[in-house]
């Protein structure tokens, strides 16, 4: 399984690059770094629940294109909240939240579902729908943005071989174990290729053998070019991949460290190694590993 | 264009997963479909007839005026001429005792016929007919047959009238006030079934939001648009609609054919009375069952699917 899964996300890996380095046409602001504005930049960014809790506080941060970035932080130190405001499912009461360059809430609403087009999102509970097939929750999600059918049938495979999925195409989500459900919904929110990925505690309910894997699947994704922001409370899983690491508390940041000397060409490979031997985990465990 | 088929089919397969999966409560607003548009399919029709029914009695009620039986022929034939410049009195007739007592024969023929005819003298009044231009001048008319004397009391115009002034009125009032209760009972009914029908189809459509609650929050996820989101609902709501309807309009046609049209056969009556052709009825019922159905998937989604 390890073998297969490397020969066929090597190839992936230069067909998608490929594909995502072209820079989409929007309105290019001059930043020093890239020539492109930051794919995630806050500013400010207040968020007040109905009941008056303050949930975010005047957070502020950037996050370029092409980064592996981590926010951790205790429950309820606004983590969740972050992920809502990107994706405009709650508006700040205060500041600015821009994706590539642009206001988000600053977009008409009936343009929201184009935002959402561009980031994919991966969550806890991985939202799966039982009743449909591994493949149809994949294509369930290129539906409903009206892709047309030869293209659901041309992508949705290619997308489950990149999770590593091929075999379990025709299986329902309750005969697969917690990791291989996470791998079907990152395969749903990665099936656009979308430019930025924000994961909601992906490896909440899973062990960590399979969340190495999930984590391997995500860097993966991530060498494409596609922007990873991984959410998640597991401070020790996150100091040991030595990536950037945002930390909040109480909806404040209060650490943004571009975590020293890691090794920016690490292959997906000698990631999961790493993680394997810095964990002390061996390495029979595999990917697929019940959760 | 390909695309475009392929999302109604999209739609519809959706639409139909749901009905599917949630059958309790969509056979419960099937079933109120059903009744509501059978009711108004019975109602709508009657309530026609009866209107022209209706008004075909009123157009029949006159103003009788009585005159003692020793009202001279001098007398009769000057009020002849002055009922004739009443206002809306568009003709007037004269009816001597011979011919009041023929035409009181005339009704009760039959039992009493015999008995009337051993009387040896006549005790019916002579009798003026008028007719009206409208029934609803009958008490303009009759007002001027009796103005206020000087003590403000009605009196007659001519000494030979018996008062009161004979009336067909109380018939006519009494039909009007039961053909028009008869009319707002069944429309209260009419209404209330609707807005039962409206609930219920709402009603359907929410629990169908709920159980595919995992699904709209996918598609908000990954960017379907929000009318992408809605359409699948506004046809189930549709469906239900139309099931509806279409059963109604069965049992509607079954009644027509085995009830309604051989009776229409034996009596020219019904046939006269059913103002309404059955195509545009049925056009009709299908159009509203529709409305009201789009309408309750509407409210829902406009409450429950905030995108």
């Amino acid at each position: 399984m390890p073998l297969l899964n490397r020969r066929r996300s090597a190839r992936k890996r230069s067909r998608d690059t490929g594909e995502h380095k072209r820079p989409a046409p929007r309105r290019v602001q001059p930043r020093p770094k890239s020539g492109q504005p930051p794919i995630i930049e806050v500013e400010d960014g207040t968020v007040v629940y109905p009941g008056g809790q303050v949930a975010l506080d005047r957070l502020s941060l950037q996050i370029g294109r092409g980064e592996f970035a981590f926010v951790v932080g205790p429950t309820g130190c606004g983590k969740s909240t972050l992920i809502k405001m990107l994706i405009r499912e709650i508006e700040p009461a205060a500041g600015r939240v821009r994706i590539a360059g642009r206001d988000i809430n600053e977009l008409d609403p009936d343009r929201t579902p184009y935002l959402r087009r561009r980031i994919g999102t991966v969550f806890q509970d991985f939202k799966l729908l039982p009743n449909r097939t591994v493949y149809d929750n994949v294509a369930y999600a290129l539906q409903v943005i009206g892709e047309s059918r030869s293209q659901i049938r041309r992508k949705v495979p290619e997308i489950l071989r990149l999770v590593g999925l091929q075999a379990k195409i025709h299986s329902y989500p309750d005969e697969l174990s917690g990791g291989e459900q996470q791998r079907v919904a990152i395969a749903r929110a990665f099936v656009n290729h979308p430019p930025l990925l924000l994961a909601d505690e992906p490896t909440g309910n899973l062990d960590p053998v399979t969340s190495i894997g999930i984590m391997q699947l995500l860097y993966r994704i991530n060498r494409t070019g596609t922007t990873v922001l991984v959410v998640t409370h597991d401070r020790d899983m996150v100091d040991k991949m030595r990536r950037r690491v945002i930390a909040l508390e109480e909806g404040r940041l209060v650490r943004d460290e571009d975590a020293s000397g890691y090794n920016q060409d690490e292959s997906t490979t000698e990631f999961a190694a790493r993680m394997r031997a810095e964990m002390g985990i061996g390495d029979e465990g595999g990917t697929n590993g019940s959760g | 264009m390909l695309r475009f088929f392929g999302r109604i089919a999209f739609f519809l397969s959706e639409a139909f997963r749901a009905l599917r999966r949630s059958a309790a409560p969509s056979v419960a607003a099937i079933v109120t479909i059903v009744v509501t548009t059978l009711l108004l399919g019975v109602l709508v029709p009657v309530l026609r007839a009866s209107e022209s029914k209706a008004s075909e009695v009123r157009d029949q009620i006159g103003l009788q005026v009585f005159l003692y039986r020793d009202a001279t022929r001098a007398e009769i034939e000057a009020l002849d001429q002055e009922l004739a410049g009443i206002p809306h009195v568009t003709a007037v007739e004269y009816c001597a005792p011979a011919c009041a007592k023929r035409e009181l024969a005339a009704e009760l023929r039959g039992d009493l016929e015999g008995s009337i005819k051993e009387l040896n003298s006549n005790p019916l009044p002579p009798t003026f007919k008028l007719e009206l231009d409208d029934p609803d001048n009958l008490e303009a008319v009759r007002a001027a047959l009796t103005p206020p004397n000087s003590a403000g009391e009605p009196t007659p115009i001519s000494s030979a009238i018996d008062p009161p002034i004979g009336q067909d009125r109380e018939n006519a009032t009494k039909i009007r006030e039961v053909t028009g209760a008869v009319k707002i009972v069944l429309l209260v009914i009419a209404a209330l079934l609707l807005i039962a029908s409206l609930l219920l189809v709402a009603n359907t459509i929410r629990l169908s939001i709920y159980a595919r609650r995992r699904e709209v929050e996918v598609m908000r996820l990954v960017g379907a648009t929000n009318w992408f989101i809605r359409w699948p609902f506004m046809i189930e709501g549709v469906i239900v609609g139309l099931t509806g309807a279409g059963v109604a309009v069965g049992i509607l046609l079954l009644g027509k054919v085995t009830i309604v049209d051989p009776l229409a056969d034996d009596f020219a009556l019904i046939d006269n009375l059913s103002t309404m052709g059955f195509a545009p009825l049925v056009a009709m019922l299908v159009a509203a069952a529709v409305l009201v159905s789009a309408l309750g998937s509407g409210i829902t989604l406009r409450r429950f699917l905030q995108v």
